[in-house]
């Protein structure tokens, strides 16, 4: 077993070898280089078939038209595109919308922008399972309405919201509906043949394929239109120019194609992974599991070590690659905003770690790590003046604390 | 982020880690932080009657800059008289355990502590 142990696949995930050796294939002289808008020679057109079968497996995961599939640079541009791209074509329509506060930056800072541009945004409260509560979104819901953005599953606490449901109040009431799908998308079913979504955000690294490119769903029946945000040669029909990366997509394509056929295997023996590192934590006095465990993706779990500080515990950790929600670890000295929106207090976002496993997650690395996890846990609540003092009985929310 | 070497030492071998009897007449403790803040120090000292600290421990809750700047305070304040030990300056902290700027309250708050304990085992002798 080599360490560190990579615990971080929902921050980004290893290539699958198979998908690297199709983009090394797209690279050279020798492979696919052309431009696939070249339509002049066989070069060109011969990196035109290869994306558009990315475009293929792509949109077979997630059951849509490949027509319905336009190329990205990633989860990120896919919201900003979703998000802008509807806000600046309907604004006729309408100048609200809808999301929650527990989405990704990528589009609570996109809903910000679009705030200072005049916009109204309404950040639903999640219910403390982390879940969007649907009756709180249908009360939100204004006649200026015009956006509906919820993520699917949620990175830091992989909790699944119910996009079909959603979905069924948007389209009656003709609200575009956006699902970030980073985080669900190889892991979970998303069906747009039933799903009443009209963007959906994908990403190709948290499924094994590469950095840097994504791609957004938009539906064509009925007809969702976006402004584009990037101008220029009129590619994927005038919604995103700019040459078509053709290594990127032919890997987002193979890693999409993969994780249609592997997926319910690969979930099968995560969960069972997950669970055993559950079983191996949850005896550990005062332990907290973050979200609902029940609508949760397979390879998500994010616990609070009571009394003991998030960054000290990954410092301790040092074999275990895993993220936490202690504001040490972010530039803004902030707790995850996520933990703090479920209602989660700062001591427990501060000690919060998220342990997300995937497909090269082994049996020996999650007992390694429980072992890792319970004696550093000890170790550190020695040292903790706010565990003697739990232990002594005192009540750490009665005391006058200077906050600095 | 990455740590200096010392900050790691201190991490992995805390120093003086303990408890001091805090109803003891020659005990001060001083507690800062905030569990909110993700970071709580008590730092104790054991004053002799010629007013030198003879004993000092910590218990921390935080990073692990946080901890090392209290570990690395108890071993300095040992032997040291009541004022010299105020006089520790949190640059000097911050310094010797090569604190990257956004850690730098750690080592702030280790000042506070020792400043508080004195205070503490002052106002017990005044009595
Ligand atoms: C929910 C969610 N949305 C968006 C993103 C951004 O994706 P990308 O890195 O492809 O821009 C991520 C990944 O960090 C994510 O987890």
């Amino acid at each position: 077993m080599k360490t560190p142990i990579y615990f971080d696949y929902s921050a980004t995930t290893p290539v699958d070898k198979r998908v690297a050796e199709k983009m090394c294939d797209c690279l050279t002289l020798e492979g696919n280089f052309g431009n696939p808008s070249s339509r002049s020679h066989p070069f060109g057109w011969a990196a035109d078939e290869a994306v558009e079968q990315a475009r293929k497996d792509v949109a077979a995961l997630i059951n849509a038209n490949p027509k319905e599939i336009v190329w990205t640079s990633g989860a990120t541009e896919s919201d900003n595109l979703a998000i802008k791209g509807v806000a600046h074509f309907y604004h006729k329509k309408g100048k609200h919308i809808i999301t929650s506060k527990t989405e990704h930056k990528a589009v609570l800072d996109t809903c910000r922008q679009l705030e200072r541009e005049g916009y109204e945004v309404t950040y639903l409260d999640p219910q403390t399972n982390g879940l969007v509560d649907i009756d709180q979104l249908k009360a939100a819901i204004r006649d200026d309405t015009i956006l509906v953005s919820i993520m699917h599953v949620n990175n830091e606490i992989g909790v699944i919201n119910d996009i079909t449901a959603i979905g069924e109040i948007t389209r009656e009431r003709g609200i575009i509906f956006h699902v970030d799908a980073a985080q669900s998308a190889g892991k979970i079913e998303i069906d747009m043949q039933k799903m009443k979504v009209d963007l959906l955000s994908l990403s190709a690294h948290k499924i094994y394929g590469p950095k840097g490119v994504g791609a957004l769903f938009v539906r064509r029946k009925p007809r969702i239109r976006v402004e584009a945000q990037m101008h220029g040669g009129g590619h994927e029909r005038g919604m995103r120019s700019g040459t078509l990366a053709t290594h990127q997509i032919v890997g987002m394509g193979e890693a999409f194609r993969i994780a249609k056929e592997e997926m319910q295997q690969d979930n099968a023996r995560i969960i069972k992974l997950r669970d055993r590192l559950f079983d191996g934590l949850k005896d550990i006095e005062e332990v907290y599991i973050n979200g609902d465990m029940e609508h949760r993706v397979p390879h998500n779990i994010n616990i609070s070590f009571n009394y003991v500080e998030g960054e000290s515990l990954m410092m301790a950790l040092k074999d275990l690659a895993v993220s936490s929600g202690s504001a040490c670890t972010s530039s803004s000295l902030e707790p995850s905003y996520v933990l703090r929106a479920i209602g989660r207090n700062d001591e427990l976002a501060h000690s919060s770690i998220r342990f997300t496993l995937g497909r090269f997650t082994t049996e020996e690395e999650i007992d390694y790590a429980i072992k890792q996890i319970i004696d550093n846990i000890t170790k550190l609540r020695e040292l903790s003046p706010l565990w003697e003092m739990y232990k002594d009985g005192i009540d750490i929310n009665a005391i006058q604390w200077a906050a600095h | 982020m990455a740590y200096s070497d010392k900050v790691i030492d201190h991490y992995e071998n805390p120093r003086n880690v303990g408890v001091l009897d805090k109803d003891e007449s020659d005990v001060g403790t001083g507690m800062v932080g905030a569990p909110a803040c993700g970071d709580v120090m008590r730092l104790q000292i054991k004053v002799g009657s010629d007013g030198v600290i003879e004993d000092a421990k910590f218990k921390t809750y935080g990073c692990g800059s946080a901890i090392a700047s209290s570990s690395l305070l108890t071993e300095w304040v040992k032997g040291k008289t009541l004022d010299e030990a105020s006089e520790i300056k949190n640059s000097e902290i911050a310094e010797e355990l090569e604190l990257p700027p956004v850690k730098v309250h750690c080592s702030v708050l280790a000042e506070d502590a020792i400043k508080a304990a004195v205070q503490d085992y002052k106002s017990k002798q005044a009595k």
